[in-house]
């Protein structure tokens, strides 16, 4: 791990070019049979998402059937890549995609604010990984960030990260709440050299959520940090991805920057709820020719 | 910079389906005669020429070919044009006349876009994003200026010059056409235009909108042709004025035919701008900037950043970023919404540029190319290439080579880099990418380039001048300053 501190940021981002960068990818034309691959690649990458006050272990339940089941009226889909809950329902997640090879992945560590003590979120972590889960989606702490103790947050993430084990790390950076993309660049930095397995942009109740230009900061950071390093991070933007559309042009940002390799859902995924559905009846329209009301499609 | 050892893999099993822009809607004729006193009229000799399609090698129309005595017709069409209505005409009414022909561009935007794409090879995306959004902003700009002269010059009671004979280039062809005519008809005088003889298509349609605008006849002319058409129309004792966009050998051709006679001149010619990427400068950004500062229209720009200098610290870096960017690259179908970089317009510029190739090698600079495919069809197409340690002494380096090819060196203090950058013929453009402001204003007041663009590059707009120092010509194009070499003051 490095320990330098990280106060300047390093390189610097601009905003505008950053802008004129992602509008440009975002207007790649994709089409017919490229369009398909790319809407079964994405569906592949989806970390179906439940992360409400109001769950419930049935909602759960059906929520990890339709992982598994995204459509049957249309054979050969793919399933998503794993579901996302609190810590107290990863167990009732664990046991109801038992049989396949979808991902339970638990939000841990004060989620969504982050507020609490450091003990508090390990030992928050421990519960999910102990209850199973695969993956852990941190959040870090944002205050400590923005006052300028990188160092804390560094050795947080570093912290949690022990205290997963072997479930993979993802550290959400809650780009809405950081500002600006020098921030990001540097919260991502810090992150994948504490060992984040992931970065991710957001926890979705912060708006904005994920932006390409957020998304395309990070995926930059990320090659700049294979370029060092050698390893491969992860990248999960989540919330506001809401159309089969949005997912492909998020895909042409990964193919154009990280390349062939980051185009599986062991290295790219999308946190999302509703995208699922939007994907399913784009590829449903592309085999009958018709656009089928969402009463069509299950709204787990 | 730390060191580098990650790999980039951009082959990947997600390839993107062809996506052509729909080109069933144009017409073309077969054959495209002169525009002269608003008609379209045979050439006197008779003699027609192809332009082609330079991503299929195939014609796609004919194109008169005007001689002395078509020039001698079309400037006495002008000269009447000017001294019976044109001049006469209150200047509010000749601003109508110029927004009518700005809006008609952008009720055809689509159309005139896919034949510049068919016709010089660029990507449909720059034809449709750049040359025919711009084009219509010129005749925008310039048409607001027609009655405020005044204003914009008081106290000089600025008047029209008479007749101006144009010469445009094949790089921007409708573009070059607007810079040229928008603000010597703002300015009150009638014009002959001579369009490039590899991209005549897009004027010939122009013509058929100046017809549709009910242009009094003769105001504008258009005479398609090669070299000696155009050298007829600078020669010509009745033209009060050249305006000249092309290449430094033949701008110095037209100063010294002009050299003694009463005709006005400018000339926007050659240029080898210098890119300069500071330690400081988002380097993700810069890349991009150096990317679109040379692979822009194939590299066949005046003004494209084709000497790289980055600074020792974050070479290794930037070259990295840089030829895995130049990867993902995708040269092909001009046509094709996903091109970044076109067809070369020509099968004699493909020779200029492949001569230089081999010469960079020669030279002893390291080569680089990106491994993206290119079509094998008989059209022209060059890889995006780098040429690795290349110096001050290297030809490439000194020559304009106008294709998709950049010369890449490292300096290490502001001073070298001002240097490096000023050490040069040319003189039109540069750039600058750097975070401290300070810096951009050092390194501007002393470059000697018409242009200096900071933390992007390539951007143009109306109102902003352009135009180079030393051989890279004189007079501006574009704002308010681009009135005045169409005025008497």
């Amino acid at each position: 791990m490095d320990n330098s501190s990280y106060n300047i940021p390093y390189p610097s981002i601009d905003q505008v070019g950053v802008a004129e960068r992602a509008a440009r990818l975002m207007s790649r034309s994709i089409k017919k049979e490229a369009k398909i691959f790319a809407l079964k690649l994405a569906l592949n990458m989806v970390d179906l998402t439940t992360l409400a006050g109001d769950d419930t272990p049935g909602k759960v339940r059906q929520l990890c059937y339709k992982a598994a089941h995204l459509h049957d009226a249309l054979p050969g889909l793919p399933h998503v890549a794993a579901v996302c809950v609190y810590p107290n329902f990863v167990r009732i997640a664990k046991e109801a995609v038992k049989g396949t090879d979808i991902q339970v992945a638990s939000v841990a560590t004060a989620f969504p604010s982050g507020h609490s003590s450091r003990q508090v979120k390990i030992d928050d972590v421990k519960y999910a990984v102990d209850e199973g889960a695969d993956e852990v989606d941190m959040v870090i702490s944002r205050g400590r960030f923005l006052q300028g103790h990188y160092d804390f947050v560094q050795e947080e993430i570093a912290a949690v990260k022990e205290a997963c084990g072997h479930a993979h790390l993802k550290v959400i950076l809650e780009t809405g709440e950081l500002v600006t993309l020098d921030n990001i660049r540097l919260a991502s930095d810090l992150a994948m050299d504490a060992g984040a397995d992931f970065i991710k942009t957001s926890t979705g109740k912060i708006q904005p959520a994920s932006t390409p230009s957020f998304t395309l900061v990070m995926l930059e950071a990320i090659r700049d940090y294979y370029y060092r390093t050698g390893r491969m991070v992860g990248m999960k933007p989540a919330g506001g991805i809401r159309t089969a559309k949005q997912a492909i042009q998020y895909l042409v940002l990964v193919r154009e920057t990280l390349g062939e390799p980051w185009l599986s859902n062991k290295y790219f995924r999308f946190g999302a709820s509703s995208l699922a559905n939007d994907i399913l009846m784009q590829l449903v329209k592309q085999e009958t020719g018709v656009y089928q009301s969402l009463d069509y499609f299950s709204n787990d | 910079m730390p060191a580098i050892s990650g790999k980039m893999e951009f082959d990947t099993a997600w390839s993107y389906a062809p996506a052509p822009e729909n080109a069933d809607h144009i017409v073309l004729k077969k054959r495209y005669e002169l525009f002269i006193t608003g008609k379209f009229v045979k050439p006197q000799s008779g003699k027609y020429f192809e332009t082609l399609n330079p991503a299929t090698g195939k014609p796609l129309a004919k194109v008169a070919e005007g001689s002395e005595a078509d020039i001698d017709k079309a400037v006495k069409a002008a000269r009447k044009a000017y001294t019976n209505h044109w001049s006469k005409l209150p200047a509010k009414e000749r601003g109508k006349y110029i927004f009518r022909l700005a809006r008609m561009i952008q009720e055809r935007a689509r159309e005139f876009a896919v034949i510049e794409s068919l016709d010089g090879g660029k990507a449909i995306r720059e034809s449709k994003g750049v040359d025919i959004p711009l084009a219509a902003a010129h005749f925008f700009y310039y048409a607001g200026w027609a009655d405020k002269l005044n204003y914009a010059f008081p106290n000089t009671n600025p008047s029209s010059l008479g007749v101006a004979g144009q010469i445009i280039p094949w790089n921007f062809p409708l573009l070059m056409a607007a810079w040229k005519l928008a603000p010597a008809l703002a300015t009150g005088n009638t014009v002959v235009l001579k369009p490039a003889e590899t991209t005549p298509l897009t004027a010939m349609k122009l013509a058929e909108l100046i017809q549709d605008c009910d242009f009094p006849p003769g105001v504008v002319n258009i005479v398609t042709g090669a070299g000696a058409t155009g050298a007829a129309l600078v020669n010509h004792p009745d033209v009060d004025k050249i305006a000249f966009t092309g290449s430094t050998e033949v701008g110095k051709l037209i100063r010294r035919a002009t050299a003694g006679t009463q005709k006005k001149i400018t000339l926007e010619l050659g240029g080898k701008a210098a890119n300069i990427i500071f330690e400081d400068a988002p380097l993700d950004q810069a890349v991009e900037g150096i990317i679109n500062g040379i692979y822009f229209n194939q590299g066949h720009v005046c003004c494209a950043g084709s000497r790289l200098l980055v600074q020792e610290s974050v070479k290794e870096v930037i070259i990295r970023k840089l030829k895995d960017r130049m990867e993902t690259l995708i040269v092909g179908d001009p046509l094709d919404k996903n091109t970044d970089i076109g067809a070369i317009n020509s099968q004699q510029q493909l020779a200029t540029i492949e001569a230089y190739l081999k010469l960079g090698q020669a030279e002893g600079a390291e080569m680089f190319q990106s491994s993206c495919p290119v079509p094998q069809n008989g059209g022209y197409w060059v890889r995006p290439t780098l040429f690795l340690n290349a110096s001050q002494s290297h030809r490439i380096v000194q020559e304009e080579i106008f294709g998709p090819v950049l010369a890449v060196q490292s300096f290490r203090t502001v001073d070298e880099a001002v240097k490096k950058a000023n050490n040069t013929h040319y003189g039109l453009s540069a750039g600058v990418w750097t975070d401290k402001g300070s810096k951009i204003f050092q390194m501007t007041q002393k470059m000697r380039a018409g242009v200096i663009w900071a933390n992007t590059y390539n951007k143009f707009d109306p109102t902003a001048p352009f135009g180079g120092y030393k051989e890279s010509g004189f007079g501006r194009e574009g704002g308010l300053h681009g009135l005045m070499p169409y005025l008497k003051m």
